[in-house]
C-alpha cells in the first residue's frame, strides 16, 4: 500500500490507535492524493486545509494525551455540502449560498467533530441534492474515478469521488430518492441510507423533508457502521428524529446469512435493468443462497407508481423548503425596484435548471384545484408502497435489489431528458418512501470495468439484519481489494 | 330595503410563553432589534422546527375554556406564501385538524345574551416585523426596508367564531370577554396597543330575516375595543351605502385608519389566496391524550363569568365586579385572599377599589411593589367590625400599610388610631363633659334629642377623636335616662 489513505477506515484507525501512524500523516497524505485527483474529479467544492489540519494535530494530541476518543479519532471525512458547517462555506451546490457561511454545525457534523473525525472539506453534489449525476451542481460537476468521461452518481457524487479516489477515507451523503447509495454504486463503495430518523436532519439543508436522511459512504460495510454508530442518536433539535434505543450494530457482522430470509424484489430485478448489472446481481443473489440463505421472489405492485409518487412529493416538499432562499437575510441578491421583484430575480439567478422544475413542479401538485389529484394522490401511492413493504416482510427479512439499473454513464447522456435521470433511482426511492434503510454493496464490475452495486433493504429500524446481509455480501463476493484505475495511476 | 349585518372575528393571541413556538429563543417585547433570534427563527439553512409543549398546553386551556373539543391528535400544517418578514417564506400553522374546534363562549349587551360559536382555536407563529424608511413608513414609497425578527415565531394563537355576532357592540362585547379569559389564564399579556392580541372582523350585510350570507369584508387593524366598535359601526354604514346605491359590495381585506375614522381598502394585488397547505413534514402530529388534557382542565381558574356570578352573590357592585372579574387587574388575587382569609367581600372590594386603587395612583406605584397581603386587609377589616378603627382611622390605616409601615395593628397603634368603645373607659370622659355643659347637660335630660350631636362633638373632642361616636352616643342617652 502506497499510501495510508487506501487504507480502510478500520486500517487506518487502528494504526492510528497503536502510533504507527499520526492524524498528520493521514491528513497531508489526504490533501496530496486530493492535489493529484481534484483537477480530474472535482469531488470538493472546498477544501478546509486550515481546519482540517488544526482538527488533526487536536486529535494527534488527544491520543498523545492517552484521550483516544473511538474509530473516528483522526479520520479525514468528507461532509457532503448540504450539511452546515459553523465557519466554513456551505453551498448545497447552487450558486443562491455562494459564500454564505453557517454560523452552527448540522448536529452529525459536531457529531463527528466530537469523535474526532477530521474534516477535509465540503464535497460536491447535485444543487440541493436534486439529481443523480453532480451534473446538476452549481459549480460543475464531479467525476468517477473509475471512468473520468462518467459521472459519479449523485446526488452525494462529490462524497462517493472523494472516498473512492482517497481524497476522504469516509464521507458523509444525504438520500432523499437514493443519493447515497447510487453514487456509492456507481463508484464501488457501500454507501448506506439509515431508517428516516435515525440521524439527526438538524442542519442538513432540506431537499425533501419527509425523505431526507443522512448516512455514511465508506469502502467496506464495517466501515459504513463505524461512522453510521457516531453519527446516529436522538437529537432534541430534531423533531422527527428516533427516540429509542439504538442497538450495537457491530455485532451483527460476520454472523453469516443462515436462514435469513432474503427476498428478491420482482419489479426490480429484471426489465429495465442493464443485463451486465443483472447477471451479477444474480450471481450474487446465488452466492447468498450458497452460505445458507432462504431466498425467495417477492413481488412488490406498487413498485410501478413509486417513482411517480416521488416526483410529487418530493418536489412538493422542496418548493417550500428552498421559499427561504429569497435574497432578504442571506445568500445571493439581486436587487429589485420591490422586495417582490428582489426575491424574483434572485431566485431566477441562483436557482439553476432542474431545481427551478422541481419547485414549479411541487408548487402546481400544491395548487388549488391540483392538490389531491397530484400531491393527495401521491400521499395514497406513499401509503401503498409502505402497505407493500410491511406484507413483504411479514415473509422475509430483508429485501434485494440492484442499487442502480445502470452502471456510471457518460457525462451529458442523460442530461437533454429529465425523465431519463428520474429513472437512474427506481430501486432506491421505495425506501425514501417507506421510511427503511437500505444499503448499497459493491458485487462486481461491468464489461466497461464499472462497479456495480447489489441494495439490501430492511424494515425501518431494521439495520442489524440490513448490515448482517451486506456483510455477507461483501464477504462472499469479495469485492474489498479493488480500487479505481484512478487511484492507481495516481498513487 | 333592511339590512341586517353579520359579523364573524378572528383574534389572534401571543402567548407569553418564556420561549418562542419552535425554538428557544426568548419570547420578550421591545428588545434590541434582531437580538432574540437563531438558526430557526430566522430560517437559516438546515435549521429545523421543534414545538413547544407549554404553548400547546396553553392553546388546550384556551379551548376548554372556550368549551371546545381537543383533537387527540392535531397537525402542523406549511401556509406558503412570501413576505419579506417571514423568515422560511411559509407560515407554520394549522389547517384541517386544529388542537381545538367547536367551541362557544356566551356574551351579553344590554342584559340580552348571546351564544358566540368558536369555528376552531388553532396553533401558529408570528412573523417578523417591517420597519419602512423614507416615504412616510408606507411600504409603496418606502426607501427601503428594515427587518426585525425578534417576534418571528412568537407562539401565536388564532380563535376564529362563526359569524353569530350581529351589532358592533356585542363584536365589542365579545372581544372583551375573549380579553378578560386570556388574562384570567395568564397566557398572554395581551396587550392591543402593543399588538399581542390582535381583533379581525369579518362583516357582511344581508337582507333583514334572511338566511344567506352576503359578501364578506375582513375589517383590520384596530389597536383597542373602541376602535373595534366603531370600524364596525362605519363598516356597516359604508355597505348599507353601498348597497342602498344599487351597488355591490366588493369582497376584500380593508384597513381601519383610526385617526381618519374610515375604514380603507388594501390593494388586492398582493394577495392570491392560494396557501397551498400541506402537512408540515418537519413536525410529528400534536398528541393530547386524555390525563394531560384533565390536567390542564383542573389547572384553569375560575373564569370570569363564573366569577361575576359569584362576585354579586357575595353582594359586590357592578363596578366592583367588572374590575376583580376581568382578569387584568391585580387586585383579584388580593381580594381573593382577603375573602379566603375570612373578610367580608363588600368591605375589601370597597377599599381595594377606593383606597387602595386611589393610592396606586397618587404613588404611581404597582401593588406589586406595596407590602399589603390578604392578610393585612383581613386585620384591617376586623379591627373595623370589632369597632376598633373608625371608617376614616381604617382608611389611614391602609395608607400606612401601603407605604409599608407595617401590618394593620402596628400601624394603628403607631398613628394612634385605635377607638375608645369601652363604655368604662368613656365614662369619665362623658362625666366631664357634662359637668363643663351644665345648659345642655339639662336640656338632654328634658329630652331635646338635638343636643346629643354638639355633646358627642364635645366627647370627641376631649378623647382626641379616639371615642366611638356610636358608643358615646348610646352612654350620654343612658345618662339622659338616668
Ligand atoms: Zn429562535
Amino acid at each position: 500500500m502506497s499510501s495510508p489513505v487506501d487504507l480502510t477506515l478500520a486500517g487506518a484507525a487502528a494504526a492510528l490507535r497503536d502510533g504507527q501512524l499520526s492524524a498528520r500523516e493521514l491528513l497531508e497524505a489526504t490533501l496530496d492524493r486530493a492535489v493529484l485527483t481534484e483537477a480530474e474529479l472535482h469531488a470538493y467544492l472546498t477544501i478546509d486545509h486550515q481546519g482540517a489540519r488544526a482538527a488533526a494535530a487536536a486529535a494527534d494530541e488527544a491520543i498523545a494525551r492517552g484521550d483516544h476518543t473511538g474509530p473516528l479519532h483522526g479520520i479525514p471525512v468528507a461532509v457532503k455540502d448540504n450539511m452546515v458547517t459553523a465557519g466554513l462555506e456551505t453551498t448545497a451546490g447552487s450558486q443562491i449560498l455562494a459564500g454564505y457561511v453557517p454560523p452552527y454545525d448540522a448536529t452529525a457534523v459536531a457529531a463527528l467533530r466530537s469523535a474526532g473525525a477530521v474534516i477535509v472539506g465540503k464535497s460536491n453534489l447535485d444543487e440541493f441534492a436534486m439529481g443523480s449525476s453532480t451534473e446538476n451542481s452549481g459549480y460543475g460537476p464531479s467525476a468517477n474515478p473509475w471512468d473520468t468521461g462518467r459521472v459519479p452518481g449523485g446526488s452525494s457524487g462529490g462524497s462517493a469521488a472523494a472516498v473512492a479516489a482517497g481524497s476522504a477515507q469516509v464521507a458523509l451523503g444525504s438520500d432523499t430518492g437514493g443519493s447515497i447509495r447510487q453514487p456509492a454504486s456507481l463508484c464501488g463503495l457501500v454507501g448506506m441510507k439509515p431508517t428516516y430518523g435515525l440521524v439527526s436532519r438538524y442542519g442538513l439543508i432540506a431537499f425533501a423533508s419527509s425523505l431526507d436522511q443522512i448516512g455514511p459512504i465508506a469502502r467496506t460495510v464495517e466501515d459504513a457502521v463505524t461512522t453510521l454508530e457516531v453519527i446516529a442518536g436522538h437529537d432534541p433539535l430534531d423533531a422527527t428524529s428516533y427516540r429509542g434505543a439504538y442497538p450495537d450494530y457491530r455485532s451483527s457482522l460476520g454472523r453469516g446469512v443462515d436462514g435469513v430470509r432474503i427476498g428478491v424484489v420482482s419489479e426490480l430485478a429484471g426489465e429495465g435493468i442493464h443485463p451486465d448489472v443483472l447477471s451479477a446481481f444474480r450471481s450474487a443473489v446465488d452466492a447468498l443462497a450458497d452460505t445458507g440463505a432462504i431466498i425467495s421472489e417477492v413481488s412488490l405492485p406498487s413498485m410501478e407508481y413509486a417513482l411517480s409518487a416521488y416526483y410529487l412529493i418530493a418536489p412538493a416538499e422542496c418548493s417550500a423548503n428552498l421559499a427561504r432562499f429569497d435574497g432578504v437575510r442571506y445568500g445571493l441578491r439581486v436587487d429589485g425596484a420591490t422586495v417582490e421583484e428582489m426575491t424574483a430575480r434572485t431566485r431566477a439567478e441562483g436557482f439553476g435548471p432542474e431545481v427551478a422544475r422541481r419547485v414549479l413542479l411541487g408548487t402546481y401538485a400544491l395548487s388549488a384545484g391540483y392538490y389531491e389529484a397530484f400531491y393527495g394522490q401521491a400521499q395514497k401511492v406513499r401509503t401503498l408502497v409502505i402497505q407493500d413493504f410491511t406484507r413483504a416482510y411479514a415473509h422475509v427479512d430483508v429485501l434485494v435489489s440492484p442499487t442502480s439499473p445502470m452502471t456510471a454513464f457518460e457525462f451529458g447522456s442523460r442530461t437533454a431528458d429529465p425523465l431519463s435521470m428520474y429513472l437512474v433511482d427506481v430501486c432506491t426511492i421505495p425506501s425514501n418512501l417507506a421510511g427503511g434503510p437500505g444499503i448499497s454493496v459493491p458485487i462486481d464490475l461491468d464489461t466497461s470495468n464499472l462497479p456495480i452495486g447489489f441494495q439490501v433493504m430492511a424494515p425501518p429500524l431494521g439495520e442489524e439484519t440490513l448490515f448482517r446481509v451486506a456483510a455477507e455480501v461483501e464477504r462472499v463476493t469479495a469485492w474489498n481489494d479493488r480500487r479505481p484505475p484512478l487511484v492507481e495511476a495516481r498513487s | 330595503m333592511k339590512y341586517e349585518s353579520v359579523i364573524g372575528i378572528e383574534t389572534h393571541v401571543e402567548l407569553a410563553t418564556d420561549s418562542k413556538m419552535f425554538c428557544g429563543c426568548p419570547v420578550r417585547f421591545g428588545a434590541d432589534p434582531n437580538t432574540n433570534v437563531c438558526p430557526v427563527c430566522l430560517g437559516l439553512p438546515g435549521a429545523l422546527p421543534v414545538t413547544n409543549e407549554k404553548a400547546i398546553e396553553w392553546i388546550v386551556a384556551i379551548g376548554l375554556a372556550l368549551e371546545c373539543d381537543i383533537a387527540h391528535r392535531s397537525q402542523f400544517h406549511r401556509k406558503n406564501y412570501f413576505y419579506a418578514d417571514q423568515p422560511k417564506n411559509y407560515q407554520i400553522s394549522q389547517y384541517d385538524v386544529p388542537v381545538c374546534s367547536g367551541g362557544a363562549l356566551e356574551i351579553e349587551t344590554g342584559g340580552r345574551p348571546t351564544r358566540v360559536r368558536i369555528n376552531r382555536v388553532h396553533m401558529e407563529e408570528d412573523t417578523g416585523k417591517m420597519i419602512h424608511v423614507g416615504g412616510g413608513g408606507r411600504i409603496k414609497d418606502a426607501d427601503h426596508s428594515l427587518v426585525d425578527f425578534n417576534r418571528a415565531g412568537v407562539p401565536l394563537v388564532e380563535i376564529v367564531t362563526e359569524p353569530d355576532l350581529s351589532t358592533p357592540q356585542q363584536a365589542r362585547a365579545f372581544a372583551q370577554e375573549l380579553h378578560s379569559i386570556v388574562l384570567t389564564l395568564g397566557v398572554s399579556d395581551a396587550k392591543l396597543e402593543e399588538g399581542s392580541m390582535r381583533f379581525d372582523a369579518n362583516v357582511s350585510l344581508r337582507p333583514s330575516g334572511s338566511e344567506d350570507l352576503g359578501t364578506k369584508v375582513e375589517v383590520k387593524n384596530m389597536n383597542s375595543f373602541r376602535s373595534l366598535e366603531r370600524a364596525l359601526t362605519y363598516e356597516i354604514e359604508r355597505q348599507t351605502a353601498v348597497l342602498a346605491a344599487g351597488d355591490r359590495i366588493i369582497q376584500e381585506t380593508r384597513h381601519w385608519d383610526e385617526g381618519a375614522g374610515v375604514t380603507e381598502g388594501m390593494r388586492s394585488k398582493e394577495e392570491s389566496s392560494d396557501y397551498r397547505y400541506f402537512p408540515e413534514p418537519d413536525l410529528v402530529p400534536v398528541e393530547v391524550d386524555e390525563t394531560w388534557r384533565e390536567d390542564i382542565r383542573r389547572r384553569i381558574p375560575e373564569l370570569p363569568a363564573a366569577r361575576r356570578v359569584r362576585y354579586a352573590a357575595q353582594g359586590l357592585d357592578p363596578d366592583s365586579i367588572a374590575v376583580l372579574s376581568g382578569g387584568g387587574s391585580a387586585l383579584t388575587g388580593l381580594f381573593e385572599d382577603a375573602v379566603a382569609a375570612g373578610a367580608d367581600p363588600k368591605v375589601i372590594a370597597n377599599w381595594l377599589l377606593g383606597e387602595v386603587t386611589a393610592y396606586l395612583r397618587r404613588e404611581t406605584v404597582d401593588l406589586s411593589e406595596t407590602a399589603l397581603t390578604g392578610e393585612h386587609l383581613r386585620d384591617l377589616e376586623r379591627l373595623y367590625a370589632a369597632g376598633d378603627l373608625s371608617s376614616t382611622a381604617a382608611k389611614q390605616v391602609l395608607a400606612g400599610v401601603l407605604a409599608g409601615e407595617g401590618n394593620p395593628g402596628e400601624v394603628a397603634e403607631a398613628r394612634d388610631l385605635i377607638q375608645i368603645s369601652d363604655a368604662g373607659a368613656l365614662s369619665a370622659q362623658i362625666d366631664q363633659v357634662l359637668a363643663d355643659h351644665p345648659e345642655e347637660y339639662q336640656r338632654l335630660r328634658d329630652g331635646d334629642a338635638k343636643v346629643i350631636g354638639y355633646l358627642v362633638g364635645q366627647v370627641m373632642r376631649i378623647t382626641g377623636g379616639k371615642a366611638d361616636p356610636k358608643v358615646v352616643s348610646g352612654l350620654l342617652q343612658e345618662k339622659a335616662e338616668a
